[in-house]
């Protein structure tokens, strides 16, 4: 049996819980992901698709149920041990490029590395080099990122999401600003990187035509999984 | 990128050098404050130098005269006062007593640096029809000249004082139509003698100019009726801001009273005292301003910046490195500023030191660059830069990534 990955249990999320205000965006939802797998999370806008993302992404937290990481729960994890495994086991993309606009496309893609200290500058480099030319960028290393197209930026944003060789790829919607041709360039290169480093990806999309060719597709309607 | 900075370092650096108009902007007004401050620091500084000079130079810093003579009450028995009323004396002028024994000691205190006796009385300048009451000071030459720089305010002649010579003011020679060379008839009480003007000096007050008159010690004995007696003690010292105290423990040992030129200055000080407070108010003014600028911009930065902010959250980077990179931006505007403001107030020192000028074309002020206020300066808008930055750093490090992101 594949390494399980990710595992929610029963995981609500509602805002101003207690008043008059509380609105509950997502319920009892049970969600596992193993190793290498491709998922895809699509449903309508407002569906909680996104909050999704960000609790999976320990950017936020659930209001109640479990959620494990490799196993371990994260519930009882303080803001700076949350910080460390984010850092560690999960990598982002999002729709909108959101690279560094002060730091070239090699620069950005060191950004995770530099952070985390961990490594010596040769090897953040040569990583660097190596995630650059296996999104085919190797040659736009020193542009900066504002002088990039879309496509190229969002190829960076996926090498920037790989630099720290994360288990799990959080993408919510990276192909929904692109054309047609870029934006499946990018879902293959996600593809790829999944097939062959094992990284597991979940993807959030409107695009249903990508969403079938993913591992599995889960659907979300309003806070729920339906399908 | 430099791969060995730290990433809050490189980041700091990014964001300042990517919003660049603004950090020009910013960096232009803390500049503008530091130069203020370095502008005005030095050229008071100076000033203040300048006056002590001036004021140091045309007086002894501590004088040593004889104590008043007071009268005794009558005592009928050991303590019963016979008459309740004590008219106070008139105070003769008379002669400090054993003043070459006293004069030993003084050299022999390792923070004095001259000591010159003196005798000072009045006489009348006599000239043709013309006759002044001036204020006659019979010196040692050698080291009265040491105490006070008479030879750098003679305007005309030369600093030369034989028993048969006199230096007098310039207003004084003109009132008695005198120069250099001219015989002038000195009348004292009970003797005259006939001087040749040998300088003129200008000591910088028209009062001061009219009334002074300088002649060899024994000249000056012998007309005022004290062979061998002088009236004061003058005195310099290492330390010029210790004269008050050596002053005191010169007066408790000696039988004289010691007055020195703080005591005997005493609105000077009063005066440079509020030209400090008055200086400290507008340096704490002109921080606060450049504080608020500061913490304004990097306030507009983290707004700006939120996105970003977010993404650097999400990949890893902890609530202490986002606040560290707005720190470090604050510090170094402070620091970049400040250094763009010492050049700055130093230009303006060179600019004013050599325009202004004083009425007789000497400088307004020494130029005094000293190292001190540049470093000091630098810290200090450092440290600025630090403390307005954070308000803006703890808004940045408490942004909630999720919300960041959204923008």
């Amino acid at each position: 049996m594949a390494e399980e990955i990710l595992r929610l249990e029963r995981v609500c999320k509602s805002y101003n819980p207690g008043l008059p205000t509380e609105t509950e965006v997502l319920h009892d939802i049970d969600l596992r992901l193993e190793r290498g797998e491709f998922l895809a999370l699509i449903g309508p806008s407002g569906s909680g698709k996104s909050t999704l993302l960000n609790i999976v992404g320990l950017l936020d937290r659930p209001s109640s149920g479990r959620l494990s990481i490799k196993g371990e729960d994260t519930a009882s994890l303080g803001d700076t041990a949350i910080t460390h495994l984010r850092g560690h086991t999960i990598g982002f993309v999002f729709q909108y490029h959101l690279l560094i606009s002060a730091f070239t496309a090699k620069e950005n893609v060191m950004m995770p590395m530099l952070v985390d200290r961990g490594f010596s500058s040769a090897e953040i480099e040569a990583r660097a080099d190596e995630l650059l030319a296996r999104v085919g960028l190797k040659r736009f290393a020193d542009n900066l990122a504002n002088n990039m197209s879309g496509g190229q930026q969002q190829r960076v944003a996926v090498a920037r999401a790989l630099a720290m060789n994360p288990d799990l790829v959080l993408a919510d919607e990276p192909t929904g600003n692109l054309d047609t041709k870029s934006a499946d360039g990018v879902f293959e290169l996600m593809r790829e990187v999944g097939r062959t480093s094992g990284t597991s990806f979940l993807l959030v999309t409107h695009n249903l035509e990508l969403a079938r060719r993913c591992d599995r597709i889960i659907e979300v309607v309003d806070g729920r999984i339906v399908s | 990128m430099n791969r060995w900075l730290p990433i809050e370092w490189i980041t700091a650096v990014r964001f300042l050098r990517e919003g660049r108009l603004q950090t020009a902007f910013i960096i232009g007004g803390i500049a503008i404050g530091v130069g203020v401050i370095v502008f005005m620091s030095a050229m008071l500084a100076g000033l203040e130098a300048n006056f002590i000079k001036r004021v140091l130079t045309s007086q002894p810093q501590i004088q040593l005269v004889t104590p008043d003579q007071i009268a005794r009450p009558l005592r009928n028995g050991a303590n019963e006062v016979e008459d309740a009323v004590v008219q106070r004396p008139s105070q003769r002028v008379i002669s400090i007593d054993q003043w070459p024994k006293i004069r030993s000691q003084m050299l022999a205190m390792p923070e004095v640096t001259a000591v010159s006796p003196t005798i000072l009385g009045s006489v009348l300048a006599v000239r043709g029809d013309a006759s002044r009451a001036i204020s006659l000071s019979g010196v040692e030459p050698d080291s009265y000249f040491k105490i006070v720089r008479v030879p750098d305010y003679i305007v005309a002649g030369e600093p030369r004082l034989t028993s048969e010579d006199i230096i007098i003011g310039i207003e004084l020679a003109k009132n008695l139509g005198a120069s250099v060379g001219d015989k002038l008839n000195i009348q004292a009480a009970d003797a005259n003698r006939v001087l040749t003007i040998t300088a003129l000096v200008d000591l910088g007050n028209k009062g001061v100019n009219q009334r002074t008159a300088f002649a060899a010690l024994r000249t000056a004995q012998s007309l005022l009726g004290m062979i061998g007696g002088v009236t004061t003690i003058d005195m310099t010292v290492q330390d010029i801001y210790a004269a008050e105290d050596i002053a005191q423990r010169i007066q408790a040992s000696n039988d004289v009273e010691a007055d020195s030129w703080i005591k005997t200055n005493a609105q000077f000080f009063t005066a440079v005292q509020a030209q400090e407070t008055s200086n400290t108010m507008i340096r704490l003014f002109v921080a606060l301003s450049v504080a608020f600028g500061i913490a304004a911009v990097l306030i507009v930065s983290v707004i700006q910046r939120s996105k970003e902010i977010g993404i650097l959250r999400a990949m890893g980077t902890s609530r202490g490195q986002i606040l560290r990179v707005f720190l470090l931006q604050g510090g170094l505007l402070g620091f970049i500023g400040s250094l763009f403001g010492t050049a700055m107030g130093v230009a303006a020192l060179i600019y004013w030191h050599a325009v202004q000028r004083q009425a007789d074309g000497s400088e307004l002020f020494p130029l005094i660059l000293e190292q001190r206020l540049f470093v000091l300066a630098a810290l200090l808008a450092t440290l600025t830069g630090l403390l307005a930055a954070t308000a803006p750093a703890v808004r940045a490090a408490k942004l909630d990534p999720v919300v960041a992101i959204r923008g």
